[in-house]
């Protein structure tokens, strides 16, 4: 599989490190237990589209959004964490 | 021993190099080919017609094809450490000296004993693993293996080391063509002349594929002439690469493909330096598969009688390599290619004995070639062979309308029609589709950027075969976005392919549909009578297509006669899945350099050389070679020099090289609020020129990491980590940063590699340093008091960084300095510290001193321990939110029975703790019911004379002073262990403030 870093350019799958889906959204402090149980421990395994973290240790050290198709592993699209990069983004 | 002569050679033709002989020997013998031969095809022209025993049977095997889909001739192939099992005799090149031997024979391939297994054939029928062996199951480990696998093994693998070298490399381009066919070859050019980087693989060691055995006109000229001028003009293309001994094995993700070449393989041994093969990652962005396709033979009884060979493996025989593999033939085929074998053989001069033809029709071509040749045409099948270990003799036909006839015949060519290769386009789960009109499965589609094109599209006629590759070649290179032009097409004629599908012959007698696995038609019958109808049930419990060759010539036959069995077609029976790799592929190859003291990359510390100069023994950790003790001369064993180096530092002064740990710059205005996050306790409040241990949490609400941060500038901090766990916890913090918390203004950088870092401790440590440090520098307990960080000049100008933090408990300082000064320090260090007797220590030294101290590492940083488990709770701050503070509110995770670390010590002085026993209270039977917890650390404690330790036991601090029981079930030890407090030395830390 290749991965196509906003800031490398196309990369071997070797430099990149899966972390699971991106989705879920860290609650706030204020959120409870219960929101926090789910964004720790509730994961959809969806067979099909969905958007993943992948770091690129071997590369630039960015946090990737990745829209990938798990059945056919297709990557459509790949954005740069909002503080990913070496300038701010989003700040 | 002279060689036997070439008895079956022909005098003139071929591609063999006759002024170039070569000697070789099989199973003993001596035998000459010449440079251009295959084992096999210089086995042929030796006259050599039996090659090998089959698996389960021990049947007579000779040669049955001419390429990489070879289920029978595989041979033993070198001899000692680089002896290769199952080696296929059609694709060994020939090399002077060569040593091969036949397989799956005892003693000798002419006489073997187990051919006995042919009497007791009835228990090898289909499932005979699970049927004849289930009961009892005690003799299956102790009889029935070793008896199948001494009965049943292929060839015998090299005990020693492989001693040659593997290679892996990358290549990149626009257009990579699987095969040099003529299809391959036209792709090659249309996609070279666009101007496109190419990369044509080709398994043969020559290019040409069939051309080189079929012959034929292409642009009017022979094909030799067109195949020389074709590879004249790719070799004039600069960016066209043509790389022979190389098959495509596997198509990955994103338009990675999987090459192996066999770079060296030619050779007795690769010369020196050079690697035996190289994998190659191919990453190109259009794939044109010209693979070709394979013959199939038809099922019928004998039909594994040596001497029977595919027609077009015989025409490559007998073309390519002027070797006669019988004197007088005959052809059995259902179609109109397989004739081009009489025409081959006619041309060569051997007799034709007969055509047993079983479609209705012939051509008057055909049919007059047979009346002015002189042999008769029999319309009908070869019901079976009759023939032994020496080969074929007479076959028995049953003629259309119900008659038989005899054909005597030293050699049966058979062609049942081709099967295109459609491995390659059906990897990622395709299926392939089902074509009547040449009765075979033709790829339905392929994965992104990959198209099939010539006999691997099913377009078996060479002008078809030119149009479909040069069309694909050039529609790659178009959409590799390459505009030049592709120029014009080759083009030859299109020969008739007329095709009866014929699968299988009735007959009296063992007839193989895959002869690797020896499985037969009836196995097939016998598999669908006993319910296994899904052809992936069938494919396992009959073995079919499951050997070496994954049924190249064997998998489309067992799915034709299954299909018959159950009165199903073809196409409703299906394909089992096709999966790669194409051809085996050595291990040593995907592991390349890869292997042995480069399995991994190996890191080592800034004092590493000194260190060994010290005859330092070296411990792994992770990548990393740390010094693990220091031996000294006469020293009996680790403990007494670990002792030794203990006993210095508590009285003396010792260092340590601590490079190892993680450690990250924190930078920004918002670094400190950054770090409240990550960390439990708070950091935004450490001043300037402080230190402060830091305990995280994972989200979930376990330890993860801890180490020591300080900060440098108001917005400066200086993180370390562990050093098992430096690169995770800095994807973790570039995780928190990026994904988290964007909105903090904070950069990370690794400086793990650039600072060269040295733990200096004992009551002498100030002694030392100021022989190091500029003396303007105040090191006093005022100027530079615990927990303070500064940065100094040392004696000479160069600059480094003190910190006053402790591991040991002792009076203590880490000094760091820019990684290329490190082994110059530690050199100075060892100078200036002789008056003082300094003495340098491993990770053992380390260990005991935090265990006396009572410090936490891995062992208690498992992964399953909170803050509070490991004694740190009352670091958790409960005025901002931190990663893991909610999930660390569960309530088993602040449960009051939780195994927590504690302090032990034996009852009995003398004893020898270990890790890992269990923790049973006092009186109670050991068992998971009365389990407490476990030792986790252990050492022999120099300064208590004793051994010690920490472990996690439930409610252990409630506990202090309380005798349980140490239960070890693994080394058989039982004893009693005291719980304690878990700092043993130095509980109120006078020695490190001092
Ligand atoms: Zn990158």
């Amino acid at each position: 599989m290749r991965i196509t870093c906003p800031f490398c350019g196309e990369r071997e799958l070797g430099e990149f490190t899966y972390l699971g889906d991106a989705k879920p959204v860290r609650p706030a402090a204020d959120a409870g237990e219960d929101a926090v149980y789910d964004y720790v421990y509730l994961r959809d395994n969806i067979a099909g589209v969905m958007s993943e973290n992948w770091y690129h240790g071997g590369g630039c050290r960015a946090w990737l959004k990745v829209t990938r198709n798990t059945l056919t592993h297709e990557i459509s699209a790949v954005e740069p964490a909002a503080g990913a990069g070496a300038a701010k983004v989003g700040a | 021993m002279m060689a036997a002569a070439q008895t079956h050679r022909l005098t003139s033709g071929g591609l063999v190099d006759r002024s170039a002989p070569l000697s070789f020997r099989f199973d003993g013998q001596t035998f000459s080919g010449f440079k251009g031969d295959t084992l096999a095809s210089a086995l042929v022209a030796n006259g050599v017609k039996l090659v090998g025993r089959s698996f389960k049977y021990h049947r007579p095997r000779g040669i049955l094809t001419a390429g990489s889909e070879e289920p029978n001739a595989l041979v033993e192939l070198r001899s000692g450490a680089r002896r290769e099992p199952n080696t296929k005799a059609t694709t060994a090149e020939l090399y002077e000296g060569l040593e091969a031997a036949s397989q799956n024979r005892w003693p000798s391939l002419n006489f073997d004993v187990m051919s006995v297994n042919q009497l007791f054939a009835p228990i090898f029928v289909a499932g005979f693993y699970y049927k004849t062996f289930m009961w009892p199951a005690k003799f299956w480990e102790a009889i029935y293996e070793p008896a199948i696998r001494r009965a049943a093994g292929l060839g015998r693998a090299a005990v020693a080391s492989d001693p040659d070298l593997y290679d892996k490399a990358w290549a990149h381009c626009d257009v990579v063509i699987a095969g040099s066919g003529p299809a391959g070859l036209a792709a090659a050019l249309a996609a070279g002349r666009s101007g496109a980087r190419v990369i044509l693989c080709e398994e043969d060691f020559v290019p040409g594929g069939r051309l080189l055995a079929d012959g034929g006109t292409i642009d009017g000229l022979p094909a030799a002439e067109w195949l020389a001028r074709t590879l004249a003009e790719l070799a004039s293309l600069p960016d066209v690469r043509i790389m022979t001994r190389t098959t495509l094995f596997g198509v990955y993700d994103g338009g990675t493909y999987g090459a192996i070449e066999r770079v060296n393989d030619h050779l007795p041994s690769p010369p020196e330096h050079e690697v035996r093969q190289r994998l190659w990652r191919i990453v190109a962005k259009r794939c044109v598969v010209a693979a070709g396709a394979l013959e199939r033979p038809i099922v019928f009884a004998g039909n594994d009688t040596p001497g029977v060979m595919m027609a077009s493996a015989m025409r490559s025989y007998i073309g390519r390599y002027a070797a006669t593999p019988a004197k007088r033939i005959a052809l059995f085929t259902n179609n109109e290619d397989g004739w081009r074998t009489v025409e081959t053989a006619l041309g060569a001069g051997l007799q034709v004995a007969a055509v047993i033809d079983a479609r209705a029709e012939i051509s008057p071509a055909h049919r007059s070639l047979a009346s002015k040749s002189g042999f008769p045409v029999l319309h009908g099948s070869v019901s079976s062979v009759d023939g032994g270990k020496a080969g074929v003799r007479t076959l028995s036909v049953s003629l259309t309308g119900g008659s038989r006839a005899e054909v005597e015949a030293d050699g049966l060519a058979v062609s049942g029609g081709w099967n295109p290769t459609v491995g390659l386009t059906s990897y990622h789960r395709g299926r392939p589709k089902w074509r009547d009109d040449i009765a075979a499965f033709v790829p339905d589609g392929a994965p992104p950027g990959m198209v099939a094109a010539g006999a691997a599209n099913g377009a078996f006629g060479l002008g078809a075969c030119l149009r479909e590759g040069f069309e694909a070649g050039a529609a790659a290179a178009r959409d590799a976005g390459r505009s030049g032009s592709a120029g014009s097409m080759p083009v030859a004629d299109d020969e008739a392919y007329s095709l009866t599908p014929l699968w299988h012959v009735a007959g009296k007698g063992k007839a193989f549909v895959d002869q690797q696995h020896d499985v037969t038609a009836s196995d097939i019958e016998l598999a669908q009578r006993e319910g296994f109808e899904s052809v992936e049930h069938l494919k396992r419990y009959t073995t079919l297509g499951m050997a070496t060759d994954q049924g190249k010539t064997s998998n489309v036959a067992g799915l034709a006669i299954m299909a018959a069995v159950a009165g199903r077609s073809i196409p409703e029976t299906g394909t089992t899945i096709y999966r790669p790799p194409y051809v085996p592929v050595a291990i040593g190859a995907f592991a390349g350099h890869h292997r042995d003291e480069n399995f991994h990359a190996t890191r080592l510390t800034p004092s590493h050389h000194w260190a060994a100069e010290q005859g330092a023994i070296f411990v792994d950790t992770g990548l990393w070679k740390r010094a693990q003790w220091y031996p000294r001369a006469g020293e009996k064993d680790w403990l007494e020099s670990v002792t030794r180096e203990v006993k210095a530092v508590r009285s003396g002064v010792g260092f340590c090289d601590v490079s190892t740990l993680g450690k990250i710059d924190v930078h920004g205005p918002d670094a400190g609020a950054f770090l409240d996050r990550v960390y439990i306790n708070t950091f935004s409040n450490l001043a300037v020129g402080k230190a402060r241990y830091g305990l995280m949490l994972r989200e979930d609400g376990f330890v993860y990491d801890d180490g020591t941060t300080s900060r440098l500038a108001e917005d400066h901090y200086f993180l370390t980590t562990t050093t098992a766990k430096a690169g995770l916890v800095m994807q973790h913090l570039e995780f928190c940063r990026q994904v988290l918390f964007p909105e903090l203004d904070v950069q990370l950088t690794s400086v793990s590699d650039q600072w060269a870092q040295f733990s200096i401790a004992g009551p002498k440590t100030r002694d030392l340093l100021k022989e190091i440090v500029d003396p303007a520098e105040d090191l006093s307990n005022e100027g530079f008091p615990f927990m303070g960080v500064r940065e100094v000049s040392l004696r000479g100008g160069i600059k480094a960084r003190l910190f006053r933090i402790s591991f040991s408990g002792e009076m203590a300082f880490e000094i760091s300095v820019p990684a290329r000064h490190g082994e110059a320090l530690v050199r100075n260090l060892m100078i200036a510290g002789a008056p003082f007797g300094v003495t340098p220590y491993g990770t053992e030294t380390l260990g005991v001193m935090r265990i006396e101290k009572g410090h936490v590492a891995g062992p208690e940083l498992s992964g399953t321990t909170t803050a509070a488990d490991l004694g740190l709770g009352k670091m958790m701050s409960t005025k901002k939110d931190f990663i893991g503070r909610v999930m660390a509110g569960r309530e088993a995770l602040v449960a009051a029975n939780r195994q927590v670390v504690v302090g032990i010590k034996p009852t009995d002085r003398a004893r020898r703790l270990r890790s890992g026993a269990h923790i049973i209270p006092k009186g109670l039977t050991p068992g998971p019911d009365n389990d407490q917890g476990y030792i986790t650390s252990v050492c022999f404690s120099p300064t208590l004379d004793q051994w010690i330790g920490l472990a996690l036991v439930e409610r252990g601090r409630e506990r202090i002073g309380e005798i349980v029981h140490a239960h070890d079930p693994l080394r058989g030890e039982d004893y009693d262990v005291e719980l304690c407090n878990p700092v043993f030395y130095d509980p109120d830390g006078g020695r490190q403030r001092g």
